[in-house]
């Protein structure tokens, strides 16, 4: 039985949907109004309030806390200063995925470390031998996500002693809301100016009013799963278990992926010291990945055609996709499937339907053609696609 | 003196003028769009009328907005942002109950079970209609009419092709496609439902821009356009431009120029050159004269062929019809700048309800007599009222806490029978739209900060649009497809070669479409190539 979040009393009285999710074990909305449309215009026109509670938190603390992180990440800490987070995955020693999430540098020896799924042993094992504590703070910090363009406003209003001017993409600040402490971090899922809220559960409620009772000002909406899904999809931001399989969950060989192979390649440091999976990386690197990741645009007046053999206008709005499809080249005769899209969506702001997923290394130029697959009245289809840079929607204001 | 030559001059920059000109420079043409005011947009504006309060002065819903244009001119790039405008209000007539409908489907059926159970249960056969009538009719939009009349192939092939889409129907729903194309808004929603706040507020969307009421014949087509959105779905084609209707111009200016027309505001046009029956260029107000072998007009076709040119170079029998298109304008137009939200007396308090549409329609009989009065000359003393608070939308539209209210009122008719539209009329207007509104919601004198009255002589003197008709003529079946804007004349041509006509006074109408910009000038493109 899923449990509530320390948000709970608040999200689950405007939750008119009734539709539930299980995060990690707890109740979250999937959405709260009849539609998640409203939500997610939320992020992209104004501010969206998300229960993001559920992730996993750690924090490594200690002198050699910063060796740790060092050793389990594939970004470089020694060149992360205090104050700023990262995202980034971590690998096994064979260079597949483990996890990603963000790191943030509280203090030079204090790092916390949020992931999808539990870590713990992982850290705590990895760290052997070095004189660092890894702790599992997940049911200490409860966490909202604040995203949309007018999230800034709405945080100026309510949080003391941050200068959100000065708080540059991926860095935190510590300040108050209403005499409580609480970290905000410059980070988010949606591609879109966002920050999210770290506080005690215990002053979860309480963050909660403060922002809402301003945001309402400001056309603050409490925002669900699904508006957070198409946002994630249109920013070309990878899911864990959706777009790529854990290494520690892969069953078989081919589950697995390298960072280069899920468009982490950025996030990976191989100059740096020492790390678990430097050494399968550099081999990679050295030799190319099997597969790459994309981002592909489908061919609006394909998919119409498609729909329109059924006598039928696209029905490809509403809910992202998590089904994978598969991926097949465009060439006449050999159908030879040559990869697959793991998370797919109408983008409402681009007015693209557009999707993210992996595809053989030979067959993944940018700007090259393949055929997807799409099922219209349950007969297979193949809809021309084209491959494009990721993200597909990419606000100067995020960084700005 | 500017004496720059272009390839082509569109005359206008309302949001057919720029999708005529986007069309005609991504074609290669040097082209000027020509805006008198300082600002694009037409009746598509935006405008901070009061400090902080941004109001969408005229229109204020982009409906049917065509799929093909966002796709071609790329809009989403230019910053299009079609807003969800999703569920309606209808208070009932003393304000104490209403009738909710939105997206939550069964709370919607179990909300006008309360007026009606049999309606309820009939509500997904309407939809289902509708459907069918939205997709029988999508088609004609994006096509130029062939004209019955006319025994050249192209519109034989043409009537052709159209009778081969219509008879795809089968036979139950082109049964009801002739009765939507002749029977009045009430006689056909009456066909499914009998409980007031549903059948006034459905045929409410029949009568919009028209000087027609829902028991008037004809005005039953004019449904369609709430329910055309439901079929270019994916598009959202039915909702709230961010920024207002005036947000959706600036994105066709943009998206015109980076196909590189130029636009160019302050910039009136008094009348169009000709020399041997074919147009040469435009003179401006200011005296200018702008040379292009080319020139569309987006005006209003009063406008188009009894100002611009000289009406005696043109067919007589074209000059009447022109003279006879039905103009009158019915709407006027209420901005409020609010001090906070207001509450409604039926449903107190904030929620999703007042981020959608108010429609102040509680029966047939309300909105048939607000008809009644501007039949005989008056303004409706009881006017039927959409109401959207756009700032609830979007929060750029007001300061933060506070809001604006959009208020589209009818009837208001452009010729009083006491004489002209005066300041004290205009207010007595404002008045009678704030009477019914206060009824509805109870606080609302109290929170006006500012209020915007324009009645359809503001709409003409500001956008210059005949009569201030939204629709620049009446949308009746005397008036569509082949017949608009004149017999004959009907696909975007003129008498004068290079002359061509690309607003919303023809095929396929008013409404924030952008059909007729982009069909004139591919029919311009086609013609002069």
């Amino acid at each position: 039985m899923p449990l509530p979040t320390p948000f709970h009393s608040r999200t689950s009285a405007v939750c008119d949907s009734y539709e539930w999710r299980n995060w990690s074990g707890y109740l979250s909305a999937g959405l709260y109004e009849p539609s998640h449309e409203r939500e997610y215009y939320a992020i992209r026109n104004s501010a969206a309030l998300i229960d993001v509670s559920p992730l996993y938190k750690y924090e490594v603390t200690g002198p050699d806390a910063a060796r740790l992180v060092d050793r389990v990440i594939t970004r470089d800490v020694t060149r992360q200063k205090i104050g700023q987070v990262y995202y980034t995955p971590w690998c096994d020693s064979a260079g597949k995925v483990i996890d990603d999430g963000t790191v943030s540098r509280l203090a030079a020896d204090h790092f916390r470390i949020t992931s999808a799924d539990p870590n713990g042993r992982w850290f705590q094992d990895v760290g052997y031998g070095l004189n660092a504590t890894v702790t599992n703070v997940s049911d200490d910090l409860a966490a909202l996500a604040l995203q949309g363009p007018r999230s800034r406003a709405i945080l100026e209003e309510v949080v003391d002693g941050i200068d959100f001017g000065q708080l540059n993409y991926f860095h935190l600040a510590q300040g108050t809301v209403d005499g409580f402490p609480l970290t905000v971090t410059r980070t988010g899922y949606t591609g879109d100016l966002g920050y999210e809220l770290w506080v005690r559960p215990e002053h979860a409620e309480r963050l909660w009013d403060c922002l809402m009772e301003r945001g309402s000002r400001h056309g603050i909406l409490p925002a669900g799963i699904l508006a957070l899904d198409v946002a994630r999809v249109e920013a070309g931001l990878v899911m864990i278990a959706v777009d790529y399989v854990s290494s520690h969950h892969a069953v078989i060989e081919s589950q697995k992926s390298s960072p280069y192979e899920i468009g982490l390649g950025w996030a990976v440091a191989p100059g740096k010291g020492d790390f678990i999976g430097r050494r399968a990386l550099l081999a990679e690197r050295e030799k190319g990945s099997a597969w790459t990741f994309v981002g592909v645009q489908y061919d609006w007046r394909a998919l119409e055609r498609l729909y329109a053999e059924e006598d039928l206008p696209p029905g490809v709005a509403g809910r992202a996709s998590r089904s994978a499809v598969p991926v097949y080249e465009q060439a006449s005769g050999n159908r030879a499937q040559i990869g697959h899209i793991t998370s797919h969506a109408f983008a409402p702001i681009l007015k693209q339907y557009v999707g993210i997923g992996q595809l053989l290394t030979p067959h993944a130029p940018m700007g090259g053609r393949v055929d997807v697959e799409v099922t219209v009245e349950f007969k297979r289809k193949l809809c021309p696609a084209t491959i494009v840079p990721t993200p597909f929607f990419d606000p100067p204001r995020k960084r700005g | 003196m500017n004496n720059h030559t272009y390839d082509a001059i569109v005359i206008g920059g309302g949001h057919n003028g720029l999708v005529a000109g986007a069309y005609l420079a991504r074609a290669g043409k040097k082209t000027l769009v020509l805006e008198k005011r300082h600002l694009v947009g037409g009746a598509s504006v935006t405008e901070e009328v009061f400090p902080g309060f941004k109001f969408t002065v005229f229109s204020y819903v982009v409906s049917l907005f065509r799929p093909e244009i966002v796709r071609e001119l790329n809009l989403p790039a230019h910053g299009l942002t079609i807003l969800p405008l999703e569920s309606t209000l209808t208070p009932t007539l003393d304000g104490d109950d209403y009738l909710y409908r939105d997206g939550d489907h069964y709370q919607t059926l179990r909300n006008i079970a309360r007026f009606s159970r049999r309606d309820a249960d009939a509500y997904d056969d309407y939809g289902r209609s509708m459907y069918f009538m939205a997709k029988a009719v999508k088609y004609i939009l994006g096509v130029i009419p062939p004209d019955p009349t006319a025994l050249h192939p192209k519109d034989l092939m043409g009537l052709l092709e159209m009778a081969r889409h219509f008879l795809g129907l089968g036979q139950e729903q082109l049964y009801t496609l002739a009765k939507l194309m002749t029977m009045s808004a009430a006689d056909f929603v009456e066909q499914w439902f009998e409980s007031e706040p549903l059948k006034a507020t459905l045929s409410a969307s029949g009568i919009i821009g028209t000087f027609l009421g829902p028991r008037s014949p004809g005005t039953a087509y004019v449904l369609l356009h709430h329910y055309m959105g439901e079929i270019d779905g994916a598009y959202r084609a039915w909702g709230f431009h961010k920024g207002g209707t005036g947000g959706l111009a600036e994105v066709l200016a943009t998206a015109a120029r980076a196909q590189g027309a130029e636009v160019r505001c302050n910039a009136g046009v008094a009348r169009v050159l000709t020399a041997g029956g074919r147009a040469t260029g435009v003179v401006l107000d200011n005296g200018d004269e702008i040379r292009a072998p080319l020139v569309l007009s987006s005006l209003d076709p009063k406008q188009t062929f009894l100002r611009l040119v000289d009406p005696a170079q043109l067919p007589d029998d074209l000059v009447g019809a022109v003279r006879r298109f039905q103009t009158f304008g019915s709407s006027g137009k209420v901005n409020l700048a609010l001090d906070r939200l207001p509450e409604l007396g039926c449903r107190p308090g904030v929620g999703r309800h007042l981020a959608g549409a108010v429609s102040i329609s509680p029966n047939l009989d309300y909105i048939e007599r607000a008809y009644d009065d501007a039949k005989y000359g008056h303004f409706s003393k009881q006017p039927y009222i959409d109401v959207i608070l756009p700032s609830m939308i979007d929060p750029d539209m007001a300061p933060p806490g506070k809001h604006v209210m959009s208020c589209f009122v009818q009837y208001a008719p452009y010729k009083l029978a006491d004489g002209e539209w005066t300041d004290e009329k205009r207010e007595a207007f404002g008045d009678a739209v704030v009477d019914v509104l206060a009824r509805y919601f109870p606080d609302i004198r109290d929170i006006i900060l500012h209020r915007q009255v324009l009645t359809p002589v503001d709409v003409e003197r500001i956008t210059g649009i005949t009569e201030g008709n939204i629709f620049h003529g009446e949308l009746n079946l005397s008036q569509l497809f082949f017949l608009r804007p004149a017999p004959g004349y009907a696909k975007y041509r003129t008498p004068i070669k290079g002359y061509y006509q690309c607003g919303s006074g023809t095929h396929p109408g008013g409404g924030i479409m952008g059909a007729p910009g982009r069909l004139g000038a591919l029919e311009a493109l086609r013609s002069s190539s």
